[in-house]
């Protein structure tokens, strides 16, 4: 009882031995069948997600959000799906036809993809692989190729910034994402998700609440969303990356990119809320499930709360953000509960958490000073009185010499 | 057969084919993807030869950053993109002769090896791979040197790029 789908999963089994298939073949058939379900189950989901965004987005800038069709307008995301199926799917002249078309399935089938380790309950998970961690890094990456396929195929200088701005973008943000992720991974002593899930007693956002900021940061980055959506800022180049893409092509992108989000939201839950940690999941594994998605959302939330908070970065200040910002915090952050959890080795639980907790927060404070003490130099080098045109003497005496 | 040999094989074509493409194709930019392709198949090997690590590893670095870096570098290009001229010159055959020498030549000193015609080996059961990776790459008794060195490579390297563009007041 409480876990009926590894139950089903059982009887399958049982059902198709039966007819006398080899074990072989039946492992195979349920392994194809869960794929199926796992990922019918998330894009079933993803319509949703589209809903949700929309009637959030609509709070947050004081409107009310689709509301015509259905109650609370629960219906408007299948008439969008039904107007992006019946719109016309135009192919730019002069696009690369192959490329053009695998990039929107390459956005979303490696969102999808990610889900294969993410752990639903104690005895629900699709591949217990040791790397999880890794793999997810490889999975985004990939991810990002699709943006770059895109923009480059559609014959399109627009788009082609779109996807330079990617790559300037998701190279750098990777960076402190993976120093981020080592966090967990050394405070668990496994890249496999299930054991950083069994080792979160007490969850890591209490040991490692840094870590877990610098990842959902870093993780928004690499969604390319706003504050960081510069690889589509409408205000300059239109659409970016994908500006030519029509109808359902459209689509694909836009549903990947919203269970990207629900996917980093799961991943943050999985790496630091404990995942499907709650009360009674040892009796009832199925209530796993329901804890992970109840804490994804919270996330999912966290991270709207952010795209529709704050104004889009430059990209030289976000590319300063990540590199003389978060790359160092986030260097320093590893050393230092490296040495911590060495030195704490044989302490009690309550005692390790709260010398994790204090080196955090003293991290914090001391990074604000840092910056405070930078802001305050900035602020007199703008302020310092400058000449209304400026040229050096050695311009001017080559001037004159031509003259 | 076993399913093994299949996915094997079908890899192997994938792979090479890939490799040729990556040489024959007329767009950089398509050369660029092949590659990425034939990488991925290389990543798959590892794959059968139960060696995750490796896996992620090779997607990571080869796919996720040198490859994405290339055809960043290639997407500048704009022009040189597209070559017209006849793909091969004048000195092919000695290209396609040295190619099955080298061939031959491995697969003759693979063939000599012991260990070519025994099965895999099974691995021990609870060794987590990745920790015996990671204890091998610090211990003094095995790669703690070649590790070392090539980080203090990689460190050179950083500052050498920063040196590089270092804005000069």
């Amino acid at each position: 009882m409480g876990d009926p789908i590894n139950l089903i999963g059982d009887w399958l089994r049982n059902l198709m031995t039966g007819w006398g298939l080899p074990e072989n073949l039946a492992t195979f058939i349920l392994t194809v069948m869960g794929v199926v379900v796992m990922a019918s189950f998330l894009l079933i989901l993803d319509i949703a997600l589209v809903w949700l965004e929309r009637k959030v987005v609509a709070r947050f800038q004081d409107r009310i959000g689709p509301n015509r069709l259905g109650p609370f307008g629960i219906i408007q995301p299948f008439a969008d799906i039904i107007k992006l199926l019946i719109k016309e799917d135009i192919t730019p002249q002069g696009a690369d036809r192959i490329i053009y078309n695998i990039a929107p399935l390459f956005a979303l089938a490696t969102v999808l993809m990610m889900w294969a380790v993410i752990p639903f309950a104690p005895t629900i998970l699709g591949a217990d692989v040791n790397v999880a961690v890794l793999y997810i890094v490889a999975t985004g990456a990939v991810g990002t190729l699709g943006v770059i396929m895109a923009g480059w195929a559609s014959n399109n200088k627009y788009a082609l910034l779109g996807a330079f701005r990617t790559v300037a973008q998701m190279v750098s943000y990777e960076v402190p994402m993976v120093i981020a992720l080592l966090i967990p991974v050394l405070l668990a002593r496994s890249m496999g998700l299930q054991a950083i899930v069994d080792a979160q007693q007490p969850w890591f956002i209490l040991v490692a609440p840094l870590a877990a900021a610098i990842f959902l940061v870093t993780s928004i980055a690499e969604l390319g969303r706003a504050p960081f959506d510069i690889n589509e800022a409408e205000s300059e180049i239109v659409a970016g990356f994908h500006i030519e893409y029509t109808g359902m092509k459209f689509g694909l992108f836009y549903a990947g990119e919203l269970l990207h989000a629900l996917t980093v939201s799961a991943l943050v839950s999985t790496l630091f809320l404990g995942g499907w940690r709650g009360p009674f999941v040892d009796q009832v594994p199925i209530l796993g499930v329901f804890y992970l998605f109840v804490k994804a959302f919270l996330i999912y939330y966290v991270i709207m709360w952010i795209r529709y908070s704050f104004p889009r970065l430059r990209i030289d200040q976000m590319l300063g953000f990540s590199w003389k910002f978060l790359t160092p915090l986030a260097l320093v952050l590893l050393i230092l509960t490296a040495i911590l959890d060495k030195a704490m080795e044989g302490a009690t639980p309550l005692v390790y958490t709260l010398v994790m907790l204090g080196m955090n927060i003293l991290l914090v404070w001391a990074t604000v000073q840092v910056l405070r003490t930078y802001a305050r130099v900035e602020r007199r080098r703008v302020a310092e009185r400058r000449p209304v045109a400026t040229a050096t003497e050695a311009d001017f005496k080559e001037l004159i010499g031509q003259e | 057969m076993s399913v093994y040999q299949i996915v094997f094989l079908i890899t192997a074509v994938v792979t090479l084919g890939a490799a040729v493409m990556v040489v024959s194709a007329r767009s950089l930019v398509h050369s660029a993807l092949w590659l990425i392709l034939a990488l991925f198949g290389v990543a798959v090997t590892f794959a059968l030869l139960s060696a995750p690590f490796f896996t992620v590893v090779q997607v990571v670095i080869y796919i996720g950053a040198i490859s994405i870096l290339m055809i960043f570098a290639i997407m500048l290009t704009r022009r040189v993109m597209q070559d017209t001229g006849p793909g091969v010159n004048q000195g092919w055959w000695m290209a396609l002769l040295l190619s099955f020498l080298l061939f031959g030549g491995l697969a003759w000193m693979l063939s000599t090896w012991e260990g070519f015609g025994t099965a895999l080996p099974a691995l021990p059961e609870g060794v987590d791979q990745v920790k015996a990776l990671g204890v091998a790459l610090v211990s003094p008794n095995a790669y703690v040197l070649p590790f070392e060195v090539a980080s203090v490579l990689l460190l050179a390297a950083l500052i050498g790029s920063i040196v590089v563009a270092w804005e000069k007041k």
